[in-house]
């Protein structure tokens, strides 16, 4: 059967890369002694997926890894276990039978939200609870991205469907599929540059909150995508911890 | 725990900064106030490498079982860091606690091979502590070095308060104990280091003073104070079984280069291959406990997640339960999907048998190390491995499906001769022989054979019988690998042999420090300052320098390397007594001279001298065994 475990990922360990995070959890497992099932062939391997890459320095609230068992005992066993058997900075917040019919947890992201602060010292100069509006405004947002072929020039704009700010933090919802990925980053930078600033070096503290699918297509009850502020509404998507059940 | 010692600007702009930030799993974090001796085990080379010693693992243990010690590690920092931490005047730390080096009691040093002596400058200059022994205050940490080439220490002398020679897990807890009783008596940095001296198998250099010869040759070596011993002997575990082991080795985030469990079988070689420095320096051979190596492999599995277990030894084969012991790992790790990995086998009908149940046989790779080209050089090192045995296992690889053959040799070995470069190519050659009249041609895999032949340079090193030999200069290495390269392209199957040498410069500096006395302190200060670091990295190593750097001291390269020493000259590690007495070095090395061979210590004891330290196979009664080679 198929599990899906979500985790914290902060502190120090917001420096390990993600494949090292998936060596990490390889041999926690082992460690746990969870009853895994592995892949045949010469080289038998875990069967396990990750949600989405982390970037290194990025602390998260809502990571998902996908993985196959044989048997368990209880959900909650095996949040102990991998808990006893993890890291300062990664926490297992919870884990779900998933149907069978359910996507690949990679395949079926769709979105991710993140809360995104200045550093110290490293705030703009710009108002951005004026500068807001205007930006969400436009209907094309170019941004420019450096690619291993050089640079390609894409709208961020559809990709974006949540931004808001507080003062001090931003909390967005952005497109995380494969094909549209954006990243928190961005955004601000493409903001910022709307008013003519440049974001400063390693400027933003970022958090990724949660990782979002597409909401199963049958509860959709309106055709549009989109609400009158143009933007897509959270209810097309469901986070990825909400699928499946807890097995006590 | 959320506070690190580099920023997070610092992190996001260097190359894997996993390397610095600890919290790996099974690392170990103690109160610091509730400890009274805080001690950082370094090893210095990159994480990577660092991480992957054995030894330091070990220790590391062992201190942190003790509840008034707390143990952390620190490595060099990579190229990319060093600037930064140089620039910003960031001192070295500690990955537990993140905390100073310079603010720590000891700092221990594990010194594995001649190349990272400007590294040990970095780490030290690093953690802001003065660079001589002398220059250190009684805030300070004590540094002190372990290791083999502490089996020579003289060219670092300068740089170390304490050598610790031998093995670690005997007299640390004395050597703290007396630590605790000055601090507490408030006796000064001196004092203590007067008294460590006096401890079994502590080198304290500053109380030996050196004099010279107008030839530059060793005139006296003598201790500067009543009660200082004039000799130093090694430390050794006996019981290797009853003893510390790493039950929960640190795991890092990281790929290191030893990325798996590593179970340490025995102690020791019972070969007496004449180049080879470990197999002098830690004898007697002892083994362990098979049912105790059972239940360590289980428990580390357990405790590590590692999918990988190696076994770690001078020579498996030579381990006399080795069968039992593999097929207990096969049937506990093949239900576990845990590969084992098995090095330093001799290749014969039962290793190939394990090998093709552990490795998928198609891709992996056989390895000899015959490490000379003919049976005559062969006898000079003692090297029992014949052409027959090689032929033969070659033979039964082939008909097992193995179509890869790795060959090790080396380059300038005492009496070497054109005829036995030659002998490289020409051994070679038969294997891949062997292929084509073993291997049917329907059932040849690709049609091919491929046999990798490597050499490497011949160092000599102290403790060996090979301590007075003269060691080839640059030029005449590079004409060897060249005749190698010549003999290999004149061979009928050359199309089906791959030749590999190595680099000549370092093998140069590499023998002037393996067998230097104290004044080479100075030039390693020297080409530290001129900004040498990582010299066992080739991309770093730059080998004028050095040669320069030698010349302005008023030092000879020649001298160090490339003379043969009389037997009565007085060798700057004379002082050490590693077991190996130099009568049975002399023996040896006028055997090797005449090409005999001298027996293994299974066949008949060579009256080495490890006798007098009552333990292993020196006291085990005496098996019979057949000679089949391997080291």
């Amino acid at each position: 059967m198929k599990l899906r475990v979500k985790f914290r990922k902060y502190g120090p360990v917001r420096f390990i890369g993600h494949l090292d995070v998936m060596r990490f959890f390889q041999k926690a497992i082992r460690r746990a002694e969870l009853d895994i099932a592995y892949t045949g062939g010469f080289s038998p391997h875990q069967i396990m997926t990750f949600a989405a890459p982390l970037g290194v320095g990025l602390e998260s609230n809502g990571e998902y890894m996908d993985i196959e068992v044989h048997s368990l005992s209880s959900c909650q066993d095996v949040v102990d276990r991998l808990n006893a058997a993890s890291v300062y900075g990664i926490e297992i917040l919870s884990a779900r039978v998933l149907p069978d019919n359910a996507g690949n947890a990679m395949a079926s992201v769709a979105a991710a939200s993140y809360t995104v602060r200045f550093r110290e010292g490293r705030a703009p100069k710009t108002d951005i609870t004026q500068a807001l509006p205007g930006f969400l405004a436009k209907e094309n947002i170019s941004f420019i991205k450096e690619t291993k072929k050089g640079t390609r020039e894409f709208n961020l704009r559809p990709g974006i469907f949540e931004l808001k700010w507080d003062g001090t933090a931003f909390s967005m919802l952005v497109d995380a599929s494969s094909a549209g990925n954006i990243k928190p980053g961005q955004v601000i930078e493409a903001l910022l540059a709307e008013a003519g600033e440049k974001l400063q070096e390693n400027a933003l503290l970022i958090t990724r909150e949660d990782v979002y699918t597409d909401a199963d297509e049958s509860d959709e009850d309106e055709a549009s995508d989109e609400d009158e502020t143009g933007f897509r509404r959270t209810g097309q998507f469901v986070s990825l911890g909400e699928i499946g059940e807890i097995v006590a | 725990m959320n506070c690190l010692a580099l920023s997070d600007d610092i992190l996001m702009k260097i190359e894997k900064p996993e390397r610095y930030i600890g919290h790996e799993v099974n690392s170990v974090v103690k109160d610091k106030n509730a400890v009274s001796i805080r001690f950082c085990m370094c090893f210095p080379d990159v994480y990577e490498i660092g991480m992957s010693h054995l030894g330091i693992q070990i220790l590391y243990d062992m201190f942190n079982s003790w509840e008034d010690v707390w143990c952390e590690r620190v490595y060099s920092p990579w190229l990319d860091l060093d600037a930064i931490m140089r620039k910003e005047k960031i001192p070295l730390f500690a990955l537990e606690s993140q905390e100073p080096v310079k603010t720590f009691d000891f700092l221990g040093i594990t010194i594995q091979y001649e190349m990272c002596y400007t590294n040990i400058l970095q780490v030290l200059d690093l953690a802001q502590i003065p660079l001589s022994a002398a220059e250190r205050g009684e805030d300070c940490p004590i540094v002190i070095g372990g290791g083999p080439c502490t089996y020579n220490p003289e060219p670092l002398a300068d740089f170390f308060d304490i050598f610790y020679i031998g093995e670690g897990e005997t007299q640390y807890r004395c050597l703290l104990d007396i630590y605790k009783e000055c601090r507490a008596a408030g006796l000064d940095r001196m004092e203590f280091l007067r008294r460590a001296a006096k401890i079994p198998g502590m080198y304290v250099p500053r109380f030996y003073k050196t004099s010279y010869n107008d030839d530059g040759t060793i005139k006296s070596f003598l201790p500067t104070e009543d009660g200082i011993p004039d000799k130093v002997t090694k430390e050794i575990q006996l019981d290797v079984t009853d003893t510390y082991y790493p039950m929960k080795p640190i795991v890092p985030f990281i790929k290191i280069t030893q990325d798996r469990v590593v179970l340490e079988i025995q102690r020791g070689c019972i070969r007496g291959c004449r180049f080879c420095q470990a197999g002098q320096l830690y004898r007697p051979v002892r083994e362990r406990d098979v049912e105790t190596l059972k239940q360590w492999a289980v428990e580390m599995l357990k405790n590590t997640g590692q999918e990988e277990i190696t076994l770690s030894s001078l020579s498996s084969s030579d381990y006399s339960r080795l069968p039992e012991l593999i097929d207990f790992l096969l049937e506990e790790c093949g239900k576990k999907h845990i590969n084992i990995s098995l090095p330093s086998l001799r290749i014969d009908a039962f290793s190939l048998d394990v090998m093709s149940k552990v490795q998928d046989v198609r891709k992996s790779s056989l390895t000899f190390a015959p490490e000379a080209g003919s049976q005559r050089l062969r006898n000079v090192i003692n090297k029992g491995l014949t052409e027959e045995a090689i032929l033969n296992g070659s033979a039964l690889a082939f008909e097992g499906g193995w179509t890869r053959v790795k060959l090790y040799f080396m380059l300038g070995l005492p009496t070497e001769t054109e005829e036995d470069i030659r002998g490289i190519a020409e051994l070679s050659n038969k294997i891949a022989a062997v292929f084509f009249d073993t291997v049917p041609k329907e059932k040849r895999v690709n049609g091919k054979v491929q046999i990798v032949t490597s050499t490497s340079f011949f160092v000599p090193k102290p403790f060996t019988p090979f301590q007075w030999a003269r060691q080839c200069t640059k030029d005449e290495f590079i004409e060897k690998a060249y005749q190698t390269r010549k003999a290999i392209s004149e061979q009928l199957n050359q199309k089906s042999i791959k030749y590999n040498w190595h680099e000549a410069d370092a093998s140069v500096m590499e023998g002037v420090l393996a067998r230097g006395d104290r004044r080479l302190g100075e030039v390693i200060r020297r080409v530290y300052e001129k900004g040498s670091i990582y010299d066992a990295w080739g991309e770093c190593y730059d080998h004028e320098r050095w040669v320069s750097t030698i010349e302005e001291c008023g030092l000879f390269v020649d001298f160090y390397t490339h003379r043969e020493r009389p037997l009565d000259e007085i060798l700057p590690w004379d002082f050490i007594d590693c077991g190996v007495t130099k009568d049975f070095l002399k023996r040896e090395w006028e055997k090797a001279q005449r090409e005999e061979i001298s027996a293994n210590c299974k066949q008949q004891c060579q009256g080495c001298g490890a006798a007098k330290f009552g333990g292993g196979i020196c006291v085990e009664r005496q098996e019979q065994v057949l000679v089949t080679g391997g080291c």
